[in-house]
């Protein structure tokens, strides 16, 4: 049994490893940098006596993912879960500004999302099994002034998901997609907001249960379905005089 | 970028002084430098678990990192025992990896919600401190991030003047990013214990004198009671049982839902505990046990942890907080005097527990010494209890004792200066380190051990 983390130096992305790691999984803790997924590599080895392996991938990498990703599968054996939570929210008046920052951010949310989708996707229909899970975002579900670019990079893997799923289904292939509201991280921190924000711990374990039970697309916190809902709601013509967030 | 700096309320466990206050939560090591980095001129503090009691973990004015999510569990060393971890690694983290393995941390305190980090900077002690020394005695190197920005690697051979200034130096010395040492052997999750009763004081130190034979001891002891019965209580001493215990030897799931049964926070009031009921309770815990001894197995949380299963208990002291005194002290006469004085104020202390150290003594900020200390809960009575506290100095000091600088949220720099003579020469130390004072909590500016008041 074996579980793939893209993003796993995230504290969703260590949380969903040590979910799955006391549960019996050997892990693959992809990140960026080495050192800090060594580390979380060595605790989950030491905590839950699993094999915790570390794949060096930079999202925008898109030409190394596929040799970086079967050759990493050919030592860990099948993949039973496969979950992306890397993302870069970037600055929006940053990517307004300077052409490259905006593809930057969609490059990591969406371009390079897509590439280790697809690579994992071949591997999981030759096992006939396995489950992607793509962490995607609210931000996603409807344009915002303040976070557009990033929203519709979320937005667009959201859509790529969707087809994702339709095409994986016939071959015994789950593939959820994860909207996460506010979550305690390093993205939130300074975020004041009378919402209250989930664990990492918290969202991990109704991560996991959602791919337990074959779910297609959930809400974290489940809340967070009602707002989207009634946001989505809005005309258009109304929806674009307001000012939300 | 999202901002890593956000407003926070921040106090010690016992809630006096709470203040609002720009903070960090680091991930990962790097963000602790990328904290110091970007602190905007202002003076910084670690904050693990936030289990010392009064100002040592925060600063009003400056930035505080929390450093709780340095969680990870770097190396372990099968045949030594010897491990690696992260500094915001707990005394939980730890026992819940490796008890099942056989192995415990070599000191805890008396609770296991501490991290790594603070239970190095606080150099904590435990029940076994006249076998095992204290917590800094099993430290065998740590990484620490300094003022310059760097961070270096200290032990007794490398950088010895950090690594000894940063045992017990209450975090001033930079932010412990890592530490090795090792744990201790164990067969299982038992202790092998006895309770006995004790009538007073002189009883206590005739039990504690034949106790030589237990790694493990301290007592309970009634501080409500004076006269004939006044030090009354019950001397717990125990060690790890040999015995690996009837079923599963550790089974987390069970402990992590005792401990999720209880919640003080829904009691929180200031009227609960009062002279009267803490008086009710203390009757009530030394007439519990009937018999003069008893010997028992128990398991090591009930042990070494009983109050961990009342979470937030600190919330029991209502919105106007608690403090606590504790202090050590090398001859008998001044507890005497100590528990004269307290029983005489009137102000009852909650829980009160009194052990003898052993001869072990770190030196610099570290607390423990030869003698016996004794810690009392105080509900916050503001200034006649702080006139009481005063009152308390004057006998530890004169008797040449000290007050842990953990507990500590109102003892003045000169009694500090009086209490801990080696402080002038830890002060060299800090300000080799950390010559412009980037790292300053509120407790160190008010002993003077940093913000460059040399007075």
């Amino acid at each position: 049994m074996s579980a793939w983390i893209f993003g796993a130096t995230s504290r969703v992305g260590e949380a969903l490893a040590r979910h799955w790691a006391q549960r019996g999984y050997d892990i693959v803790l992809s990140a960026r940098r080495r050192e800090e997924a060594e580390a979380i590599a060595s605790d989950i080895a030491l905590r839950f006596r699993v094999r915790a392996h570390v794949l060096v991938l930079d999202a925008t990498d898109i030409d190394g993912h596929e040799a970086a990703i079967l050759a990493m599968a050919a030592s860990s054996g099948a993949i039973d879960h496969a979950a992306l939570v890397f993302g870069d929210m970037g600055d929006q008046e940053g990517s307004q500004a300077d052409s490259a920052a905006a593809a930057h951010v969609i490059n990591v949310n969406y371009t390079g999302a897509v590439s280790i989708c697809e690579t994992l996707a071949a591997l999981m229909i030759e096992q006939g099994s396995g489950n992607i899970i793509g962490v995607s975002s609210v931000a996603g579900d409807r344009g915002r002034a303040s976070n557009y670019i990033y929203g519709s990079a979320k937005g667009a893997f959201t859509l790529y998901l969707q087809g994702l799923r339709n095409r994986l289904h016939e071959h015994g292939v789950g593939v959820l997609t994860v909207k996460l509201g506010f979550v305690d991280t390093r993205m939130t921190w300074a975020l004041q907001s009378g919402l209250p924000k989930a664990t990492p711990e918290a969202s991990a374990a109704a991560i996991a249960a959602a791919v337990e039970r074959g779910e297609n697309v959930m809400y974290y916190p489940r809340f967070w379905a009602g707002i989207m809902g009634i946001i989505r709601a809005i005309p258009e013509p109304i929806y674009k005089r307001l000012k939300i967030g | 970028m999202t901002d890593i700096w956000a407003e926070r309320e921040v106090s010690g466990w016992g809630r006096v002084p709470r203040a609002t206050m720009l903070c960090a939560r680091a991930d990962h090591p790097r963000d602790v430098a990328a904290a110091l980095a970007a602190r905007g001129g202002e003076p910084m503090i670690a904050h693990g678990l936030g289990r010392s009691y009064g100002d040592a973990a925060m600063m009003r004015g400056g930035r505080v990192v929390f450093t709780r999510r340095l969680d990870r569990m770097l190396a372990f060393d099968e045949a030594s025992g010897v491990v690696r971890v992260e500094a915001g690694v707990s005394v939980e983290d730890l026992i819940l990896a490796f008890l099942p393995r056989g192995f415990f941390p070599p000191v805890v305190p008396g609770t296991w919600f501490v991290t790594v980090g603070g239970a190095i900077a606080a150099d904590i002690h435990g029940k076994n401190h006249h076998v095992a020394g204290s917590f800094g005695d099993h430290v065998r190197a740590i990484d620490i991030l300094v003022a310059s920005g760097d961070v270096v690697h200290a032990s007794r051979d490398e950088n010895a003047d950090l690594f000894a200034a940063t045992i017990g130096g209450m975090g001033l010395t930079g932010v412990i990013l890592s530490a090795e040492f090792a744990m201790e052997r164990v067969a299982g999750p038992l202790i092998d214990m006895e309770s006995i009763k004790f009538e007073n004081l002189d009883e206590y130190f005739a039990v504690n004198a034949e106790s030589d034979a237990f790694s493990h001891t301290v007592s309970w002891i009634d501080c409500t009671t004076r006269g004939d019965a006044m030090g009354r209580g019950i001397y717990m001493r125990g060690r790890h049982s040999s015995v690996l215990g009837a079923g599963d030897p550790f089974d987390a799931g069970v402990v992590d839902d005792a401990m999720k049964l209880v919640n003080a926070r829904p009691f929180e009031a200031n009227w609960l505990l009062n002279g009267l009921s803490i008086r009710a309770f203390n009757t009530a815990y030394f007439n519990k046990q009937l018999k003069k001894r008893v010997a028992a197995q128990a398991h090591f949380k009930s042990f070494f942890f009983p109050l961990d299963s009342v979470r937030g208990w600190n919330h029991l002291y209502g919105d106007r907080g608690f403090m606590q005194y504790q202090m050590v002290v090398p001859d008998r006469e001044a507890v005497r005097e100590v528990l004269t004085e307290i029983t005489g104020a009137g102000m009852a202390s909650f829980l009160a527990v009194i052990k003898d150290f052993g001869a072990t003594c770190n030196g610099g900020l570290s607390f423990p010494r030869p003698g016996t200390t004794l810690a009392l809960d105080f509900p916050n009575h503001g200034a006649p209890l702080l006139a009481l506290m005063e009152r308390l100095d004057r006998i530890v000091a004169t008797a040449g004792g000290r007050v842990y600088l953990a507990k500590d949220a109102r003892m003045s720099r000169d009694t500090f200066r009086e209490m801990y003579p080696d402080w002038e020469a830890w002060r060299d130390v800090k300000e080799r380190w950390d010559p412009n004072h980037h790292f300053q909590s509120e407790q160190g500016l008010r002993l003077g051990l940093c913000g460059g008041a040399s007075s």
